[in-house]
């Protein structure tokens, strides 16, 4: 299901496939396992160079394990990650080093990613150290380039973590990320712990060095504005699938899938005037121990059908480049009559 | 599982009664290292029935506002300006034993995070009954019947089965209805809402403030709803109040104040933040409209206008004097000298 | 597209001179002030013992013997006619000694095994029984089983004190380890691809240092008050070494007509004990990283 969006041909950059990590539940004296937590259940999608994938989902769907597993953080449990047409998935942790300097991470918690007993230069040099890219003098002058390239004063250099703001914070971790030349960085929530005006200040920077340095991400999140503004195609995931894939006009104008409906319809938008009907889902996401049969969604789905409580939609591609997992939808047909029926956005009143 | 329309509450209030009314405000923070003037003389009100946003960032003073209605303001930090009017008294005047039969009673708060607002090792039953026996003087029997009543009203399935059970076993959207279970039970006049839905999911976060507003047409409950999330005011309030660095910035309807904000700071806001309604019609990304600079520390304010450093319009004056919170337009309020030009430039 | 110029406001300031950092330091830590003052004040007797006592503390006088404290003698003198001022002067080495190297050694020693134990899962297992082993031997019935088979000397006392200790630092350093390992910049770092040791190195062991800084203080001082109960029991310090807890010992049967041979070394072992608690506590606050944070 590799298509080639955005990449013209060549061979993407990052290639998942059939993605699963299962946290095993472990109860009893012995420890014996039983049950599993289904966190991520199969899940493919690839990147191209210089290309922006939006991974949105709700608490619980899995997103941050997807990118945590792609990293070999954490061991995938199944299913396979190609970087640059190499195999990564079964490689183990000294194999796995070289290929690291490809894929950086940005996390969530400014606060807590940074370590606190290290100066600032030292955190964001340290990839360079462990490369072997650069040694003292050399080192100073090109973590005082990233410094500057993020926005931050070459004097930062010598302070400890605590003494920046969030929003400083997340540059270091961006300058950290950047600091050997990666051509993947995947973003976990990157802005999600910020304020409104240091997300933009963010948002922009990370837009501008992808321009600057032809940097493809992968970005998780769960707020779907951010997610739409800087990606190029979304994914949208629920309980450990990826339910809906495509362009981000596509999916913001014309969504297919119930779930990112109603997703789509629940975020506030800054306009009283715009007039909208809300799909407000009623109960809460299934736990990902138990995930209901059938299509994972059909607990809240408000066009269930009988046949959605037992079999599981394949994902299915309804338009060029468009991907669902949804029995309503079939490929080819169904989208005008989506596009009918769908209550998302209208134009506003003025 | 069911579609239902959420459609913007209407601008006209049932009624101009205050229920409350806050007048020059000053509650600061004695530390080690300064003073932090967290809130530097703010006044609102809240009429009865309404919905009020008080919309700003981390540390300008909006939560503080609100915990120093409940008097609920700890040691360094004190009120040390102001008045609080409820009912026609002043609510910085009443003693311990007062002030107790207001909180819970006629003025009521939840709070951002439901999984610690909640007191892990006792039943929900419990909790809610507490208040209701304190403030309503009913029986335990009677109480417990009125929690599950209660729980029924937030929508809670199998209420009575839930009533028995602990905090731990539930969802963050479900303690979150239970926060506000507990705070309507007892019909206060005004509820406090810090930051209700910004710990839930989007989707759980549409649930709740419908049900919040539901619940308000059926209490009469004026909600004071503190949040950073413009499109949660837009959806929800009748009128908005901002506040930057311990002061309010601009006060307008919520029609207006999107329409055509009056202060560089709610202009920059809304301009800063990514929008799904105006991704339908473009193609191109572009760039975010971005606030330079940060906050500045609330130890060590600039003279003049707060804001002044990071402001496009700033002028000379700006820097020196501190603007006047003035009207502007009809119902239209806002702190700065360069209102006009702001309004100009701004396209709405 | 060029890059966003960085922030206007990015005060910068300038570094505070070391004199003034010391100085807020002590005025908001008082307590590791005191402490450590008052146990330079022991250190310097304990160095310097010769000169704040010049006598002989093995000198016998039988002729002056149990005499009660005089011009001539500060303290007294003991059975034997010792000096008992200059014994517990010279008694201070031997105190601080042992709890300096007890400190030091079981720190060391357990700061190793705690960090290899916190981070690799599969050597915590075995690790965490051993230790479980060690921490039910008593110190002292250790101690004796060490002087039956060898001898009495200041070494063995170290060593038998140190053992049961070192157990204990294991535990609180393997569970600060724990709590660190879940931190996102330990993910952030393999991510860089730090190398195992440095992550040990460079990430934990930096941020483990605070509580266990405290903790060795806490076991200087338990290692002070046990030296003096072995040698009090008389499985310590051989009797020929003056110790605060042999002077006790020795002077255990005459306490009824010269309570100045217990009375005296007992001050000073509080006093010491006394000050290393104080700075224990002193830097435990000082060292709080939420302290940190208020910057």
């Amino acid at each position: 299901m590799a298509e080639a969006s955005g990449t013209h041909g060549r061979t993407p950059l990052l290639e998942v496939n059939g993605l699963k990590k299962h946290f095993p539940i472990r109860k009893g004296i012995l420890s014996r396992v039983s049950g599993y937590v289904y966190a991520v259940d199969g899940v493919s999608f690839s990147i191209g160079h210089g290309e922006t994938l939006g991974l949105v989902g709700e608490s619980g769907c899995g997103k941050s394990t997807v990118g945590k597993a792609i990293l070999k953080l954490l061991e995938p449990t199944a299913g396979e990650v190609y970087l640059k047409g190499k195999k990564i998935s079964d490689l183990g942790p000294l194999e796995m080093r070289p290929h690291r300097r490809d894929m950086q991470v940005i996390f969530q918690d400014p606060y807590s990613s940074l370590n606190p007993r290290m100066s600032a230069g030292d955190i964001v040099g340290e990839p360079m150290y462990n490369y072997g890219l650069a040694f003292g003098k050399e080192k100073e002058e090109k973590t005082r380039q990233l410094f500057a390239r993020v926005g931050l004063r070459a004097e930062h250099m010598l302070k400890y973590p605590h003494e920046f703001s969030g929003g400083q914070r997340q540059r270091l971790g961006i300058a950290r990320a950047l600091a050997v030349n990666p051509s993947l960085i995947i973003g976990d929530e990157p802005v999600s712990a910020l304020d409104v005006s240091v997300q933009a200040q963010v948002i922009n920077l990370m837009m501008d060095l992808q321009q600057e340095f032809n940097l493809s991400y992968l970005f998780v999140a769960h707020d779907l504005a951010v997610v739409e503004h800087i990606s190029h195609r979304v994914a949208v995931m629920y309980l450990g699938k990826i339910v809906e894939m495509t362009d981000k006009k596509s999916l913001f104008t014309s969504p297919q899938h119930p779930y990112t409906e109603a997703l789509l319809s629940a975020v506030p938008i800054p306009s009283p005037k715009m007039k909208r009907k809300r799909i407000i889902l009623t109960g809460d996401v299934p736990s990902p121990i138990r995930p209901p049969p059938g299509c994972r969604f059909h607990t809240r789905c408000p066009y269930v059908m009988d046949h959605c409580k037992v079999v599981e939609p394949p994902m299915q591609e309804v338009q060029a480049g468009h991907f669902v997992a949804c029995h309503l939808r079939q490929p080819g047909q169904a989208l005008a009559a989506a596009a009918a029926s769908n209550p998302a956005l209208t134009a506003p009143a003025h | 599982m069911t579609t239902q329309t959420m459609e913007r509450p209407s601008q006209t209030v049932g009624g101009v009664e205050k229920v409350l009314e806050i007048e020059d405000l000053k509650t600061h923070f004695f530390t080690r290292d300064g003073v932090v003037r967290a809130v530097d003389g703010v006044s609102y009100h809240v009429l009865k029935g309404e919905t009020l946003g008080v919309v700003g960032e981390s540390g300008c003073g909006k939560s503080v506002t609100a915990l120093s209605v409940l008097r609920l303001i700890a040691k360094p930090g004190r009120i040390v300006q102001g008045k609080i009017k409820m009912s026609g008294r002043n609510l910085l005047d009443l003693s311990d034993e007062e002030m107790r039969t207001i909180r819970g009673n006629d003025v009521s708060m939840i709070f951002q995070e439901p999984m610690t607002s909640l007191n892990p090792v006792l039943t929900l039953g419990r909790q809610i009954s507490e208040t209701i026996m304190l403030h309503q003087g009913l029986n335990k029997k009677d109480a417990w019947d009125k929690s599950i009543e209660m729980l029924k009203l937030v929508r809670i399935p199998e209420a009575e089965r839930r009533v028995t059970e602990y905090p731990f076993q539930m969802s963050g959207g479900m303690r979150q209805r239970v926060m506000i279970a507990m705070a309507l039970s007892c019909n206060p006049k005004v509820l406090l809402a810090d930051e209700p839905t910004t710990a839930l999911d989007v989707t759980i976060q549409a649930q709740i403030l419908h049900l919040m507003l539901e619940l308000k047409e059926k209490t009469g409950t004026a909600i004071v709803l503190i949040t950073h999330d413009l499109g949660v005011v837009a959806e929800t309030c009748q009128r908005v109040v901002v506040m930057y660095a311990g002061k309010k910035v601009e006060e307008a309807t919520a029609d207006e104040l999107f329409e055509r904000p009056l202060h560089p700071y709610t202009v920059g806001l809304m301009k800063s933040i990514p929008r799904l309604d105006r991704a339908a019609t473009t193609d191109h990304p572009g760039r975010l409209m971005e606030i330079p600079g940060m906050v500045p520390s609330l130890k060590n304010m600039p003279p003049g206008c707060a804001f002044a450093p990071r402001c496009s319009f700033a002028t000379e004056r700006c820097r020196r004097e501190i603007p006047a919170f003035e009207m502007k337009a009809s119902g239209h309020y806002a702190a700065c000298f360069n209102s006009d030009k702001v309004a100009e430039i701004h396209h709405g | 597209m060029t890059a966003t110029t960085p922030a206007v406001i990015d005060i910068v300031e300038p570094p505070k001179p070391l004199g003034r950092i010391i100085y807020e330091f002590a005025r908001r830590n008082p307590t590791v002030i005191f402490g450590s003052g008052l146990l330079l004040a022991m250190v310097t007797i304990a160095v310097f013992a010769p000169f704040f006592a010049p006598g002989d503390p093995l000198a016998l006088a039988p002729a002056r013997r149990l005499r009660p404290p005089s011009e001539t003698y500060w303290f007294g003198t003991d059975m034997f006619g010792r000096d008992v001022y200059t014994r517990t002067i010279y008694g201070a080495r031997i105190s601080l000694i042992v709890g300096i190297c007890v400190s030091a050694l079981s720190t060391v020693v357990g700061l190793a095994i705690g960090l290899l134990s916190g981070y690799v899962r599969i050597v915590d297992a075995v690790i965490m029984r051993i230790m479980d082993g060690l921490m039910a031997i008593p110190g002292i019935l250790l101690a004796i089983a060490m002087m039956a088979l060898t001898k009495a000397s200041v070494e063995n006392v170290i060593i038998a004190i140190t053992i049961p200790e070192i157990p204990r630092v294991v535990r609180l350093v393997r569970g600060v380890v724990l709590q660190i390992r879940e931190q996102p910049y330990i993910e952030a770092a393999q991510s860089i691809g730090t190398r195992f040791h440095r992550v040990l190195l460079k990430h934990i062991l930096p941020n483990v240092m605070a509580p266990i800084i405290v903790q060795a203080t806490y076991i200087c001082a338990a290692a002070v008050l046990i030296e003096a109960g072995l040698s009090f029991l008389g499985a310590g310090t051989p009797p020929n070494i003056p110790s605060w807890g042999n002077i006790m010992a020795e002077g255990r049967t005459f306490f009824q007509i010269a309570f100045w041979i217990i009375l005296f070394p007992g001050l000073f072992l509080s006093v010491t004990v006394l000050a290393i608690n104080l700075l224990g506590d002193g830097l435990r606050d000082a060292l709080d990283p939420r302290l940190a944070r208020r910057m």
